[in-house]
């Protein structure tokens, strides 16, 4: 046992350790050649600090922002921005800026807490579905109900009945997205499961979790991983449009959406209220979906040459 | 391929009944009295006991869901508890700018995504390409409402050309009903087309490789002729798909739009109505919307025969 470990492991080729000046040392034959295409990509490379700042933005909030996102000042109604409102300020007299650092929060929590949660319940559904045939039509049956909505309106009318709050967001949009995993889980377990390796585990006596575990659903992560981009970037994109509506998130919680729909009938006097907030809001969205592009590509040998 | 549509007719069936049980259950899980929380905290038991009697709540659920599905079969939802007339009327009423929103939109994402992914597919890595492909994923990143507002602030707010929001009947007077048009069909239009076009090039770029267009080319036909008449048929299977899925996602893209651009259409009425749990609209719109995205789904699938001879239906 221990030296077929040892002759497994003597093929692999180590992981940079010493920096990213050591990348050209990840040849093609090594299983980590991704991560070499994927830092060589500028888009990603961009996208990457740009994201680690907000998610700093977000973490720190309490430390960078100047003031309470939600402090009231009558006096300073409206203030263009200037070296003691860098953002403005909005109708009330809140910092904009305070405000936006403060929505970096809500964006990332439900961006990642609902890649998570779809990434699970998709898995689960699309591996059962795809392992057991017979559990196969009614799942996707449910998952094709699903997906005869707009995302938007499934969430919309999730949020009617539970309320605005946002676990019940992250708990909508788990659901809205949900489907759209399971179809390609379920996809790749369908192919996974005509391979011999799975025949052999299962002669061998393996049980069909573990098959699942180890064989299928361990040959599903690349497309995963990359599909998982995307639901970040969705996610986030609906939590706004959510707090747009006013549908989302409490109105007492500053998020990117619900500073935008603030700001909108104030664009005569004051456009700085709605175009900080939703140029974050783009940025982020555009710097998650341009890593999704990275991945697919880095990962899927087929794309490479495009 | 008549009995091939009836087929898919009659598969429909199923799936509405999924969206039905979907929409119903969520309508029913919501905590507490339905008839409380739809009523406030003033109402009376009296007028608790009427809406609980009037919305057939008293029955048992499976009850209650045949009762409400076999209506709904028959487009009737019900009343709206806030409007005070049938769901479907209120519908009926909202439909006219939700339907043409969506239509100026798809026609505009068309125009503007077809040339571009097929330029960007024949110039390939060049930085035409490049370009084009920044703009269309930024037409995929933008929130919809933040590029609406961004258009309402140059020409409506600084430009002073077009007004901010607002819906003029076309039959009222059909050049200020474009004048309000302009800008949401241009914030939904542009959005469509960003993911359209990133579509029309990989469909592209794939038959682009394809065996018979070396021939074709080495026969020496000029490129136009190869582009069009060869390649860009055999691509546009998925690119029509993708046509019929924005062309439904549009409707969901409406709740946005409407909202932001005041228009009075299905979607601002949709959100008006989760906003003040108005459940018969709520439930009769989504159930409209998802049954016209299925149906756009089938027309896209019965196209599929006019593009591609090959395709043949119930011929198995």
């Amino acid at each position: 046992m221990a030296l077929t470990e040892t002759m497994a492991g003597a093929g692999r080729v180590a992981p940079p350790r010493r920096g990213l000046w050591r990348l050209a040392a990840i040849t093609p034959a090594s299983p980590y050649y991704w991560v070499r295409l994927l830092l060589q990509n500028p888009a990603v490379v961009v996208s990457l600090v740009f994201l680690l700042v907000i998610l700093l933005m977000a973490l720190l909030a309490p430390v960078i922002a100047p003031v309470d996102p939600t402090f009231v000042d009558p006096g300073d109604r409206l203030e263009p921005p200037s070296s003691t409102f860098w953002f403005g300020s909005d109708d009330l007299g809140r910092d904009v800026f305070s405000r936006v650092v403060y929505g970096a929060r809500i964006s990332l929590l439900v961006g990642i807490t609902v890649m998570v949660g779809a990434m699970v319940l998709g898995s689960l559904i699309g591996l059962v579905a795809g392992y057991y045939p017979r559990a196969d039509t009614l799942l996707m049956r449910i998952m094709d109900g699903l997906e005869a909505f707009p995302s938007i309106l499934l969430a919309l009318t999730i949020m009617a009945t539970l309320g605005p709050a946002v676990e019940n967001v992250i708990v909508a949009l788990s659901v809205v997205y949900t489907p759209n995993i399971a179809r390609l889980v379920r996809g790749t377990t369908l192919m996974n499961r005509q391979q011999t390796y799975v025949e052999s585990a299962r002669a061998i006596g393996m049980r069909d979790f573990a098959i699942m575990r180890r064989y299928i659903f361990a040959n599903s992560l690349s497309p995963l991983i990359v599909q998982g981009t995307f639901v970040v970037a969705f996610a986030i994109l609906t939590e706004a449009s959510l707090s747009f509506l006013g549908a989302g998130v409490p109105p007492e919680i500053p998020t990117w959406g619900s500073i935008v729909s603030g700001g909108q009938p104030r664009l005569q006097q004051a456009w700085w209220i709605s175009v900080f907030a939703g140029a974050f809001l783009f940025a982020t969205v555009l710097a998650t979906n341009l890593i999704g592009d990275g991945l697919r590509d880095a990962l899927d040998p087929r794309s490479r040459k495009r | 391929m008549i009995a091939y549509i009836v087929r898919r007719l009659l598969l429909l069936i199923p799936v509405l009944l999924i969206v039905g049980v979907v929409v119903f259950t969520l309508m029913h899980l919501t905590p507490g009295d339905p008839a409380s929380v739809m009523l406030g905290r003033e109402a009376t038991p009296e007028q608790k006991d009427a809406l609980r009697e009037r919305l057939g709540l008293n029955e048992p659920i499976p009850v209650q869901f045949v009762n409400w599905f076999g209506s709904a079969l028959r487009l009737d939802f019900g009343d709206s508890l806030f409007i005070g007339k049938p769901v479907t009327q209120a519908l009926l009423d909202r439909a006219e700018p939700t339907g043409l929103l969506a239509l100026y939109s798809i026609t505009l994402a068309v125009l503007i995504a077809i040339p571009a992914g097929v330029i960007a597919a024949v110039r390939a890595n060049s930085p035409l390409d490049r370009l084009l492909m920044v703009v269309s994923i930024s037409g995929v990143a933008i929130p919809s409402f933040f590029f609406g507002i961004l258009l309402i602030l140059l020409f409506a707010v600084v430009l002073g050309w077009l007004p901010s929001g607002g819906y003029v009947d076309i039959g009222d007077d059909p050049v200020e009903h474009f004048r309000y048009m302009l800008l949401p069909t241009l914030t939904l239009g542009f959005s469509a087309a960003g993911l359209l076009a990133r579509l029309v090039r990989s469909a592209m770029l794939d038959v682009l490789n394809e065996d018979y267009v070396r021939t074709a080319y080495s026969k020496g036909l000029v490129e136009r002729h190869v582009v069009i008449g060869h390649a860009f048929r055999n691509a546009m299977i998925p690119v029509l798909t993708v046509i019929g899925i924005s062309l439904a996602g549009m409707l969901g893209g409406a709740v946005v739009i409407e909202t932001v651009f005041n228009i009075p259409g299905l979607g601002r009425l949709l959100v008006q109505s989760v906003t003040r749990r108005d459940i018969p609209v709520v439930q009769g719109a989504v159930m409209t919307v998802a049954a016209i995205e299925v149906l756009v789904m089938l027309l896209i699938d019965v196209l599929y025969v006019f593009v591609d001879p090959r395709i043949r239906y119930g011929a198995d």
